[in-house]
């Protein structure tokens, strides 16, 4: 099976109708091919809003199967599975007939066609379920009157509409006279407790294709007819071409043309391995205005600017000056962060096949209107007349949210004018920068003769980070005297959003230094954040962003689930943090053999309100803490003169399976409406790992990469 | 260039590429064999591995010139109907989150589970340390091949 390109031609026939019909409900016409063309299906959209502005749709074909459109791109955080599942609740639908495609970019039909910030669930929520339940009572409607008896003796299971004296009515019966009832208004939803099909831990909807090896993946998009172009960048970050000798590029076999845009060299070949080959007969010279930085530069950028650098302050309550002259105790402490890549495991690639009537664009973006947006400004080139087809994303980790890589794409096929997949080796993915920023923190806290803070103060230092702080976030709120302060320096190296950008260090770095906060005050640290919520809750200080009684009940929760300081022999450290809307608690738990810390297991307790998949929920909580402990532990890049020493999974270390921790995920699932899952249970996980750490060894490990830290490696 | 004749998933395919292409390439974009996945192009990754004669292998370092005669099977040659026992255990343990990186870790544990039927955990993490999971879903995957290891025979 070859992915080939066919929902284009059915979206302009879907639209088509959509005009003709004019309204929210339609007699809609297939654009899935596996539906049958000729069936009449029913779609419905989002009622509140004319044409723009719904997330999503569906559609029931005469045998009742229901097929649901997922707008937003798929790199793992099961949102496919997920959207259809909400949907599927409300419509009362048989889970067993319904499908889930990919819709393409269409921004006409649907809004926040992206992954990011953990926020399609919350986004959508309520638009899913409206449509949802507004079929169903379209359906319900169409029974009624079919029967001649009143809808309210009419009620829905399973894929059917059922009348109290036993009649009966699949969905597909119905789909065809439901298409021509006018779209109801203030459909009530469903009742948390009385959801079947929400929280259950459903298999993903892919995974027989994944198991199976189909051609899922931009990478996977193959057509007849395309050619394939590999990049030599700057090796450097600062770097810009002196000159490039191609010849011997250019005669190597397969290679049809090699092309220099910008400060790239890009090789043409009829064949990934041809091109990549004959990459490495360029030999391209580089210059550079300006000196190159090395890690080293970054460690005194970090310490002059601590000092010296121009602050900008994103929070201020009460004297924070004061409170620390009075102090009886001043404690202070500085957690640094290097630069990370990514590392999606496929590597980044766009298809662009650029002609005089338009643009196709195809392959793995997080933010395909921002793609569409850009090629259009770049080849001036009208966005009406470019599509956008998202393919499955092996990975995004928020490196696909840049789309440099599809605009590299367009513009090879625009000057070559041929049809081109543009593949990055690792190693250009591994050094083509967009990375975390590496961020340098400074912590003070004034404590009083018992114990209590009254001063707190945390100054971020980041190389291209903007505001490095989550200023109104946990323990803002709880403390008179507070203080946030940012610097930022611009670098050449080039930095994007990563895994909840921001707090997935400065979580870390916030929860570890409130442990030894702790320790100074003699107190217990769980105990201590609960003091802290309860000093927020009685006797606020300014505006904060989270929410005290839920942040309250995942402390809680996790203590008691992993004993919190009741266990013999094992030592544990607690985090918890609050990102993306949720609340995340978790505590590590390590043993010391031979005289060494061994971590064995965390224990997270989330509340992202209602759990739309139990399964999924699980793996997005697992997969957070084995990429927030692998990171901590493991991740780095290291500069020398613009260039990081590591390029592929030889020298940059990556978790493996040997390495991870046991971990128990559990959800406070409180009915709320549902919060994000992509990001928040990474956060806190660096602080429980350090936080236990120093239990087991008496070492408090102040930054990352641990694994370059006493107790592991002497410092 | 030189014409290979291999032995793809049962089959004797010819292809006529330069000798030291990889297995890995003269799979996706000759005999368009999408299943197995480029990764990192240095064997640290696993997502390219495949079975020669049984065994499991890194495709992205194997030159086409070396594969001669050798019997390869790639994820979709596994199972006729995706119903190998660790394909099974796969969907059953729901193990993939982006799912890129499935294909040579089925593979991988495949092979393993040829050589070792009833292996303990830790058997399970050695045999699958060379295979990176980015998402991280390592939990399910050591579980599913241990689900898969009491599915056959």
């Amino acid at each position: 099976m070859i992915m080939n390109k066919t929902l284009h031609q059915g979206r302009r026939n879907f639209l088509r109708q959509a005009t003709l019909a004019g309204g929210g409900l339609f007699l809609g016409f297939s654009w899935f091919e596996e539906a049958g063309a000729t069936e009449q299906m029913l779609q419905v959209l989002h009622p509140d809003i004319d044409v723009t502005g719904f997330n999503s749709y569906l559609s029931i074909a005469k045998d009742g199967i229901v097929t649901i459109a997922s707008p937003n791109p798929e790199l793992g955080q099961n949102i496919r599975t997920s959207f259809a599942q909400i949907v599927a609740e409300e419509l009362d639908a048989n889970w067993s007939k319904v499908k889930v495609v990919q819709a393409p970019l269409d921004t006409k039909r649907f809004d926040r066609q992206l992954t990011g910030g953990s926020g399609a669930i919350p986004h959508s929520w309520k638009r899913l379920r409206t449509a949802g339940a507004t079929a169903r009572q379209m359906l319900m409607q169409a029974a009624a009157t079919q029967w001649g008896v009143p809808v309210s003796e009419c009620k829905t299971e399973n894929g059917f509409v059922l009348h109290s004296s036993g009649k009966k009515l699949g969905y597909g019966e119905l789909a065809a006279t439901a298409s021509k009832l006018e779209v109801p208004k203030d459909i009530a939803l469903k009742d948390f407790k009385d959801f079947k099909i929400i929280g259950k831990p459903i298999r993903n909807v892919e995974n027989r294709n994944i198991v199976t090896g189909k051609p899922l993946f931009g990478l996977d998009f193959y057509r007849d007819g395309m050619v394939y172009a590999v990049i030599q960048r700057p090796p450097a970050f600062g770097a810009k071409i002196k000159s490039a000798s191609v010849d011997a590029a250019k005669a190597s076999p397969g290679v049809l043309d090699v092309v220099t845009f910008n400060n790239n060299v890009a090789v043409v070949a009829k064949s990934t391995w041809e091109a990549m080959k004959a990459k490495k007969l360029l030999k391209v010279e580089y210059e550079a205005d300006k000196a190159l930085e090395s890690s080293t530069d970054h460690e005194k950028i970090f310490t002059d600017l601590m000092d010296n650098g121009q602050a900008q302050t994103k929070r201020k309550d009460g004297d924070v000056d004061a409170a620390f002259k009075n102090a009886a105790k001043v404690l202070k402490a500085e957690y640094q962060c290097p630069f990370i890549p990514h590392n999606p495991m496929e590597p980044m690639n766009f298809f662009a096949d650029v002609t005089e009537d338009g643009i196709e664009l195809i392959g793995p973006t997080q933010t395909p209107q921002a793609a569409r947006k850009a090629v259009s400004d770049l080849l001036k080139v009208p966005e009406d007349k470019i599509t956008v087809d998202i393919t499955r994303l092996g990975g995004g980790f928020g490196r696909r949210l840049k789309f440099d890589y599809a605009v590299e794409a367009a513009q090879i096929s625009s000057l070559i004018k041929k049809p081109v997949k543009l593949i990055w080796s690792r190693e250009d993915d591994m050094t083509g920068g967009s990375y975390r920023p590496a961020v340098r923190y400074r912590f003070e806290a004034a404590l009083d003769a018992s114990g209590n803070i009254i001063a707190y103060k945390c100054k971020g230092v980041g190389l291209n980070e903007g505001n490095s702080l989550r200023q109104d976030n946990f323990p803002a709120g709880a403390v008179d005297n507070y203080l946030m302060e940012t610097v930022n320096h611009v670098t050449p190296i080039t930095v994007g959003a990563w895994r909840a950008p921001v707090t997935n260090f400065l979580a870390y770095a916030e929860q570890s230094f409130l442990d030894e906060v702790a320790e100074a005050a003699g107190k217990d640290p769980v105990q201590m954040r609960l003091d802290l919520l309860k000093r927020a809750k009685e006797k606020p200080v300014g505006a904060i962003k989270y929410d005290i009684a839920r942040m309250d009940t995942v402390i809680r929760t996790a203590a008691e689930k992993a004993g919190w300081g009741k266990k013999k022999d094992v030592f544990q450290g607690f985090s918890v943090y609050f990102s993306h809307a949720s609340y995340v608690a978790q505590i590590c738990e390590m043993v010391v053999k031979n005289g060494k810390p061994e971590i064995s297991k965390i224990y997270a307790v989330s509340d992202c309100g209602v759990v739309v998949n139990e399964s999924g929920a699980k793996q997005q909580v697992m997969g957070a803490i084995v990429d927030g402990y692998g990171h901590a532990m493991f991740g780095k890049l290291v500069f020398k003169a613009g260039e990081p020493e590591q390029k592929n999974f030889d020298r940059y270390r990556l978790i493996r399976m040997s390495e991870i921790p046991d971990v128990d995920a559990s959800f406070i699932n409180n009915g709320i409406d549902p919060t994000g899952l992509g990001e928040p249970a990474l956060p806190p996980t660096g602080g429980a790992v350090a936080n236990a750490l120093y239990k087991a060894t008496g070492v408090r490990v102040r930054k990352q990469p641990f694994v370059d830290q006493p107790p592991f490696k002497k410092g | 260039m030189p014409v290979y004749t291999l032995s793809v998933n049962g089959k004797g395919l010819k292809v006529d590429v330069a000798e030291d292409t990889p297995l890995l390439w003269v799979l996706r974009d000759h005999l368009r064999l999408l299943g197995t996945k480029y990764g990192c192009g240095v064997g640290q990754c696993g997502a390219c591995t495949v079975h020669m004669n049984g065994s499991a292998m890194r495709s992205c370092l194997l030159p086409i010139s070396s594969v001669g005669a050798a019997k390869i099977t790639t994820i979709e040659g596994l199972s006729a109907n995706g119903d190998h026992p660790v394909q099974k255990a796969w969907e059953e343990v729901d193990v993939p989150q982006c799912g890129y990186c499935q294909s040579g870790q089925i593979m991988t544990a495949a092979a393993f589970l040829k050589q070792v039927p009833k292996p303990t955990m830790e058997q399970i993490k050695s045999a699958m340390n060379g295979n990176i999971c980015r998402c991280g879903a390592y939990h399910r995957i050591r579980e599913a091949v241990q689900v898969a290891s009491t599915k056959t025979k």
